[in-house]
């Protein structure tokens, strides 16, 4: 971030850090910096400090591609991500900023008999959970979105699909820094460039953290990582049933706006949207192997330029403008992991996989309400750690676009 | 031999109704763990477009440098 963004939405960083707070949330990404946010603006707990060990959103929060959609695959989860949708819609509201908040619709495409089958169940689920999405055959698929190239390059014809109207896109850094300006406001404690090197425990319970700037003492500590969910929560004597895999994304050169829905293809395995800038926005599935590396390869590019130009014949004219690599952590059912943990006084957000972003809003606010009843708030109480204890796995094959 | 079992949802069945999934674990644990270690991880890898044959490897997951082979 530079001064000249800075100074434009006055986030108003703390001097000191302070050595205790009620609550420190590990991670200044979406979710650490929302749930602040919302413990600061619906619940008056302001004693709060959020450490990020590098800058704010420079995590997996910079590294998604933004989509904003409900039209998930079992009923928790969409009433979890219609809450997200809602709250995003609203958001511009909410903190006096533009977000680049832009309501898209997202199309998803069917080239079998098969998917076509799961894409009539997700519409009717959708629907019965109150989350717009509707059923569509290939002509209303050509009129939705002109640019896409029916007969599929004659390997992959479009049979039909599901158009989620609500879906959307927002500016990732415009989110992160309003809900980091929102929580400053009200006397959260941001600190970036404070590494945590490891819990303090008394007993049983974790009662602070060890980090680059001392020793800080919490009478609620939250993992918010991504990426290292793992690490932190081994710490706190936390077993948690995550794998992290890279996930490549990949823009072209900017070309006039013309697409307007964010496309994906349940068959090909590929989802394309333009950005504001013009950019043509693309990705496909996780790398297979778990790693931490955030390095980028090409044999991503071709495979997806492969399934790009199948759909959109067009976009051959494009050349890659650049590609990165975010972290996702993946829990076992394709589900987010939220709230206590088993170990007093720690809690987290984590398995938020591929599909990280859109939940940023619904999950802080969730995660808020938890930490400040010590409750599990009832639209996440469906997906606490102890789900796998108890067998109550949520399997959700409409949580990520592309598996 | 077969017996009957009882369905939550739909009743008293024969039990060739039903695949097998294997004894239920005393720790869960042990179903969900992931170690995802960052650094040396000891991993398999099936050669499924070469010789077809599985091997054994340590592989850094902060780099992807493969450290040894067995």
């Amino acid at each position: 971030m530079n001064e000249f963004v800075e100074r434009q939405i006055g986030l108003r960083w703390p001097r000191a850090v302070r050595r205790s707070y009620e609550v420190v949330i590990v991670g200044g990404g979406g979710h650490g910096l929302a749930t602040a946010y919302y413990l600061a603006t619906r619940h008056g707990i302001t004693d709060v400090a959020v450490l990020e060990r590098d800058y704010i959103g420079g995590g997996n929060s910079g590294r998604n591609t933004t989509v904003i959609r409900a039209n998930y695959g079992i009923p928790d989860a969409v009433n979890f991500y219609q809450r997200s949708v809602d709250l995003y819609a609203g958001l511009e509201e909410e903190f006096g900023r533009a977000v680049m908040h832009s309501t898209r619709g997202v199309l998803w495409l069917a080239h079998s008999e098969a998917t076509l089958r799961g894409e009539r169940a997700r519409a009717a689920l959708n629907t019965a959970c109150g989350a717009e999405t509707v059923f569509v055959g290939p002509d209303e698929i050509g009129t939705i979105c002109p640019q896409i190239d029916l007969t599929g390059g004659g390997t992959y014809p479009v049979l039909g699909g599901t158009y989620h109207p609500r879906g959307a896109t927002a500016r990732h850094d415009r989110v992160v820094w309003g809900y980091a300006e929102g929580a400053m406001r009200l006397g959260v404690h941001v600190h970036q460039g404070v590494g945590v090197t490891g819990l303090h425990r008394d007993g049983g319970r974790v009662v602070g953290v060890e980090t680059t700037a001392g020793r800080i003492d919490a009478g609620v500590v939250v993992s918010a990582v991504g990426g290292h969910a793992t690490v932190l929560a081994s710490m706190a004597g936390v077993v948690l049933p995550i794998r992290t895999h890279p996930l490549q994304a990949a823009v072209t050169n900017h070309y006039a706006p013309i697409l307007d829905p964010i496309v994906a293809s349940a068959d090909l395995l590929v989802y394309i949207s333009q950005t504001p800038r013009g950019e043509f926005l693309f990705g496909a599935e996780i790398d297979r192997q778990a790693s931490y590396s955030r390095r980028s390869g090409h044999d991503i590019l071709a495979l997806c330029a492969r399934r790009v130009t199948t759909l959109m014949p067009f976009t051959r004219q494009l050349r890659i403008l650049r590609q990165w690599t975010g972290s996702c952590d993946m829990s076992p059912d394709y589900s987010p992991i939220m709230g206590v943990t088993g170990t007093d006084g720690f809690l987290i957000t984590t398995g938020w996989g591929t599909w990280g972003f859109k939940a940023i809003p619904a999950g802080g606010e969730a995660l808020a309400e938890t930490i400040a009843t010590g409750r599990p708030a009832p639209l996440i109480a469906p997906f606490g750690l102890d789900r796998f204890e108890r067998d109550r796995t949520r399997a959700d094959r409409g949580s990520a676009g592309t598996h | 031999m077969s017996f009957r079992i009882t369905c939550p949802v739909c009743g008293a069945r024969s039990s060739t109704e039903f695949r097998y999934g294997g004894e239920v674990p005393e720790n869960w644990r042990e179903v969900w763990r992931r170690d995802n270690p960052e650094g040396p991880c000891r991993e398999r890898w099936y050669h499924e477009f070469g010789c077809r044959r599985w091997l054994t490897l340590v592989r850094d997951t902060r780099t992807d440098e493969i450290l040894s082979y067995e």
